[in-house]
């Protein structure tokens, strides 16, 4: 038996004095999905598990009078899912974080997991980066606000300070004709690993696009924020010639891994592609807003 | 280090146990509770064979530690039954053979069971998706799906 502990705080407060106290030793439950794996493989042997869903703020989503979303991080999938407001305002955040994993994966795994696991390859964090969600995070010297593309330093590492917890993500308010889309490349139809994810997030007036914002995954060491690529959207009606010069700015940005599940002239083409696909859809969706 | 005290409800009674901190949900239902329809095939969440509910939701208990039981109530195979009779479900499993081995049988039954719980009237392809994350390596799947859509179609049914 190894000595690790295992703490369930009620709060904030609490929660980030334990997490601080073991000093780079503990590790963050939320749904545990990737943790647990890790630590049953060797990966990982934390001295202390700070389980944080006893903290009401980082389970419950929250629409603000303004329109905009607070999801704490330790929101399930299924729960996003299961939100009848965040699922008809932010379709593509939600279809992101519901294609990781399976049903029983779903009734644990979180945004706020996916994020701080920090695999380039993480559904959910493109469309975030997409949807421009800010991060509040809290640790010993008190909250700040980031970016969510701001999070991830690379595969399996984050900009978090020593003690700094991620509470919640803040989706901002959706003007009128606004929507979002997530695609993902996988080998097979479903439990699977990205081997690129593209998230676009636009909104349209009177069919020219006005504001866009594009995440790119598993093409680079962390996600990426494109803003070339939402630049040639931007002013256009999303024609094809503004589409292709959106498609070769996600391909530009790319800077892949050869691996068993994609080469790195395969990730690079299918950036474009899945980019042409997801303003299509996102598009097609603020439309209908 | 000291155990645990965990107080949770299962199967609708209350039991406390004791754990350690790194010990799996499905680690202490097959052990110390001696609740052993829920199986191990592969220990990180692929498999679905360990599925059981947490407050009505489905879930690998392979995933889940022990402690995070606390107050919570779980469903298992064990309590699928009503008292001496099958579940529906169970009973349609035996009727088309939905089973060869029988390993992945209780937590497709769990899985299936959560579907319908929430849609009674679910197409081929949901059932499909809903039950991804469980694994069989006898059937092929085309007998359990079609033991799951006939007994939504029955069950639906005897409510009319």
């Amino acid at each position: 038996m190894t000595d690790v502990q295992y703490v369930a705080p009620g709060t904030l407060d609490e929660a980030v004095r334990a997490f601080a106290a073991a000093s780079g030793a503990a590790r963050i439950l939320a749904g545990g999905t990737d943790l647990l794996v890790q630590m049953r493989s060797g990966a990982l042997s934390p001295s202390l598990i700070v389980d944080i869903k006893k903290i009401g703020e980082m389970t419950t989503i929250e629409e603000g009078p303004d329109g905009s979303f607070r999801i704490g991080a330790a929101v399930s999938g299924a729960v996003l899912r299961e939100h009848p407001r965040l699922k008809k305002v932010w379709p593509g955040v939600v279809e992101a974080a519901n294609l990781i994993g399976s049903t029983q994966i779903q009734g644990r795994a979180t945004a706020g997991g996916n994020l701080c696991n920090a695999s380039p390859a993480g559904d959910s964090v493109p469309a975030m980066v997409a949807a421009a969600a800010t991060v509040t995070v809290q640790g010993p010297n008190g909250r700040r606000q980031l970016p969510v593309e701001a999070v991830p330093a690379g595969p399996g590492r984050t900009n978090l300070a020593p003690g700094e917890i991620v509470v919640s993500f803040t989706l901002p308010p959706r003007p009128k004709g606004s929507g979002d889309a997530y695609l993902r490349m996988i080998p097979r139809t479903e439990m699977d690993i990205a081997v690129v994810g593209c998230g676009v997030s636009l909104t349209l007036d009177k069919g020219t696009c006005i504001a866009a914002r594009v995440g790119l995954g598993a093409v680079a060491p962390t996600v990426l924020s494109v803003e070339e690529a939402a630049k040639a959207l931007i002013g256009s009606k999303l024609d094809a010639a503004a589409l292709d010069k959106a498609a070769a700015a996600c391909r530009a940005a790319c800077r892949p891994i050869d691996d068993k599940r994609g080469t790195v002239a395969y990730r690079t083409q299918i950036a474009g592609v899945l980019l042409k696909r997801a303003a299509t859809i996102a598009a097609e969706r603020a439309g209908r807003n | 280090m000291a155990k645990l005290h965990v107080s949770t409800i299962i199967n609708g009674e209350p039991q406390e146990f004791l754990c350690d901190a790194e010990q799996s949900l499905l680690d202490v239902l097959r052990g110390p509770l001696g609740l052993t329809g829920s199986k191990e095939g592969c220990a990180s969440g692929d498999c679905g064979a360990c599925s059981v509910t947490v407050d009505g939701r489905l879930v690998c208990s392979c995933l889940m530690l022990a402690a995070e039981a606390e107050g919570k109530s779980i469903g298992t195979i064990e309590g699928m039954a009503p008292g001496d009779r099958l579940h529906p479900l169970q009973t349609k499993f035996l009727e088309m053979a939905a089973l060869q081995c029988g390993i992945c049988t209780p937590g497709v039954l769990m899985a299936a069971k959560s579907l319908l719980d929430r849609n009674p009237d679910p197409t081929e392809h949901e059932v499909r998706y809903w039950l991804a994350g469980n694994l069989c390596r006898c059937t092929g799947y085309d007998k359990i799906v079609r033991a799951v859509m006939e007994t939504a179609k029955d069950m639906r049914e005897a409510v009319r």
